[in-house]
């Protein structure tokens, strides 16, 4: 199988309470750049579809990552290559000048000039929470979308029995190949990808793996192009304009209550809450 | 210039879910003329529930082939009902079928997204739409610079409207063909998670507990939950280390709520949790860590072993 696993740079979100605002503009200085986690998780599992899980060196298919950014937005990729993908695309584009529908425009073009059997995709980037780039891909390309993947069984890599996480439960669908996957956190649970290669016994470890040193280091010589958006024949045209941004407003300093009797009483009587 | 908003009611066992109300909501918050567009197997037998809502017509999409949840299959009419209605604002209340969908009908429109928004305004005719970023860190104020727009809304914050009286006319529209794309997906089933309790999403009171509690997640919690009448909500860890089920998960990435009451039981308090009940009226927090940044959003914070605690408490609201 050959998947495509398009990637995304995030202020770091285990300090997301850290972003200020100034002159209206979000300020991430101090933040350090991390791969979104949930594209971290599409990676993952990317790796597992295209692998017999007892033996990870032998990659059966390619794994091909790609972000938008500028230059160095390169490190991004090479993490993801270090993890075992094979090859990266840098699409060259300021951060700022393109919005979700840009991007997957200008993923759709580059599908459409090489053969990809599985878009996977993280559900949504933490930065900006909007959760639309694997929706939009697909109908650009035509193609089926399974969001919220949970789970997802191979059936002989020419279609996916995928498990979506939704309100009150799990959504059961079947999409025949080409198609575009967006992964949920618990996709990275031992058991969460069973793929035609891997003995239905395999227990992955839970999470997303690591890459050595030797690999970190093997990954500066695994290929990675650079493509201009206008080599796509895409133009940046937001379609959203943000106007401004504020920090929320903060919560009213709360109390210690002493003991259970208090806190009855003040939901009570103070906050009326019961 | 925003004129006519089309709101999209969803369908759950042949009803229309109370999580649609919200983007109703959101109509009349823009301030604009709005229909209903009731789309589903059933819709025509549902289409009843929302003609009380002072929409200007209920439009129904009702189809045997709408059996079974794929947006490549609801896309087209949905869309088709935008063009020959003269909409340009299609609005979902961002559920996990709006988030599914909204972005597959944008595309097809060549319309702008605003994702999971948290209220609008009116400015002269151009809706200004604000919604949170970075788990909540801060919020965006945005406008769609396209002549259709499509918004998905935040349940949490748009508070599900009350019927306000009329009769609607109810008018069914043509099923359009369905994309190429709807052929190669194939609904297999939905395993709903059973529960007596109300909705986390429509819950008045959710009792939510951490990684803390467990195997005892359920004993602890489930007693104080009937007391209260509660949703039970979980936190990342809890979910992830098989301790609660993962549709029970509260955060930035699971179930965005705003409830009258929220009790954090052995609750951290980790960014993306907050980042999905810090909305909520009042925060109860009880942890044994006088550290754990949950207190630093809770209005009233107990510092104790929540395993004597919360028994404790259940006997003391027991004798109220």
């Amino acid at each position: 199988m050959k998947i495509l696993v398009p990637l995304k740079r995030v202020a770091d979100p285990d300090n997301a309470n850290k972003i200020k605002v100034n002159g209206g503009k979000i300020d991430t200085t101090g933040l350090e750049w991390k791969l979104n986690p949930f594209d971290e998780y599409a990676v993952e599992t990317a790796l597992r579809l295209t692998e017999n899980g007892a033996n990870t060196k032998a990659r059966l298919g390619e794994v091909v990552v790609v972000t938008l950014g500028p230059k160095e937005t390169e490190t991004t990729l090479r993490s993801a290559l270090a993890t075992g993908a094979d090859r990266a695309i840098r699409i060259d584009a300021g951060d700022d000048a393109i919005d979700g529908d840009t991007v997957a425009h200008a993923l759709a073009a580059l599908i459409k000039k090489e053969n990809f059997d599985l878009i996977l995709l993280g559900k949504q980037a933490v930065d900006g929470d909007s959760n639309q780039v694997p929706q939009l891909l697909a109908e650009y390309l035509g193609w089926p979308q399974a969001t919220f993947a949970a789970t997802i069984k191979s059936e002989a890599d020419k279609a996916l029995v995928v498990g979506r996480e939704v309100d009150g439960g799990t959504l059961n669908v079947r999409v025949q190949l080409p198609a575009v996957v967006s992964v949920d956190l618990r996709i990275v649970a031992p058991k969460s990808v069973t793929s035609v290669h891997t003995a239905p016994t395999h227990n992955y470890a839970d999470g997303v793996r690591f890459a050595a040193l030797m690999q970190i280091m093997a990954a500066k010589k695994k290929p990675l192009v650079e493509v201009k958006l206008a080599d796509l024949g895409v133009t940046a045209a937001p379609k959203i304009e943000y106007v401004g941004f504020e920090l929320p407003p903060a919560r009213k300093a709360g109390v210690k209550v002493a003991n259970v009797a208090d806190l009855v009483g003040k939901l009570r009587n103070e906050a009326k809450a019961l | 210039m925003a004129t006519k908003i089309l709101v999209v009611a969803e369908l759950l066992e042949g009803k229309i879910r109370k999580a649609s109300l919200s983007a109703v909501t959101f109509a009349r918050n823009a301030g604009l003329p709005f229909s209903v567009l009731v789309i589903g197997a059933g819709a025509a037998g549902a289409a009843g529930e929302i003609t009380a809502f002072g929409a200007e017509k209920v439009l129904v999409a009702d189809d045997a082939t709408f059996n079974g949840w794929t947006a490549e299959r609801f896309a087209p009419t949905v869309a088709a009902a935008v063009k020959n209605g003269g909409f340009d604002v299609l609005a979902f209340t961002a559920s996990s079928f709006g988030k599914d969908i909204a972005p597959r009908v944008a595309a097809k429109l060549g319309a702008g997204y605003a994702p999971d928004i948290s209220s609008v305004s009116n400015e002269g005719g151009t809706l200004i739409y604000r919604r949170p970023v970075y788990a909540g860190n801060a919020y965006a104020k945005a406008k769609l610079l396209t002549a259709v727009q499509v918004v998905s809304v935040r349940q949490s914050e748009f508070t599900a409207a009350e019927a306000s009286g009329g009769a609607s006319p109810v008018e069914a529209i043509a099923i359009e063909a369905a994309d190429a794309a709807a052929s190669k997906v194939e609904f297999l089933g939905l395993e709903a998670a059973k529960s007596e309790r109300p909705d986390l999403g429509d819950a008045r009171v959710i009792v939510a507990g951490g990684r803390a509690l467990k195997e005892k997640f359920k004993d602890i919690l489930e007693p104080l939950a009937d007391k209260l009448g509660a949703a039970i909500g979980a936190s990342r860890a809890a979910c992830d280390a098989g301790y609660a089920a993962p549709e029970l998960q509260v955060g930035q990435t699971g179930r965005i709520v705003a409830p009258r009451l929220y009790l954090a039981i052995g609750i951290s308090g980790a960014i993306q949790h907050l980042a999905g009940m810090k909305g909520s009226k009042t925060i109860v927090a009880i942890n044994k860590d006088t550290e754990a940044p949950i207190f630093q959003v809770a209005d009233y914070g107990l510092v104790q072993d929540l395993f004597a605690a919360v028994p404790e408490l259940v006997t003391e609201l027991n004798k109220g």
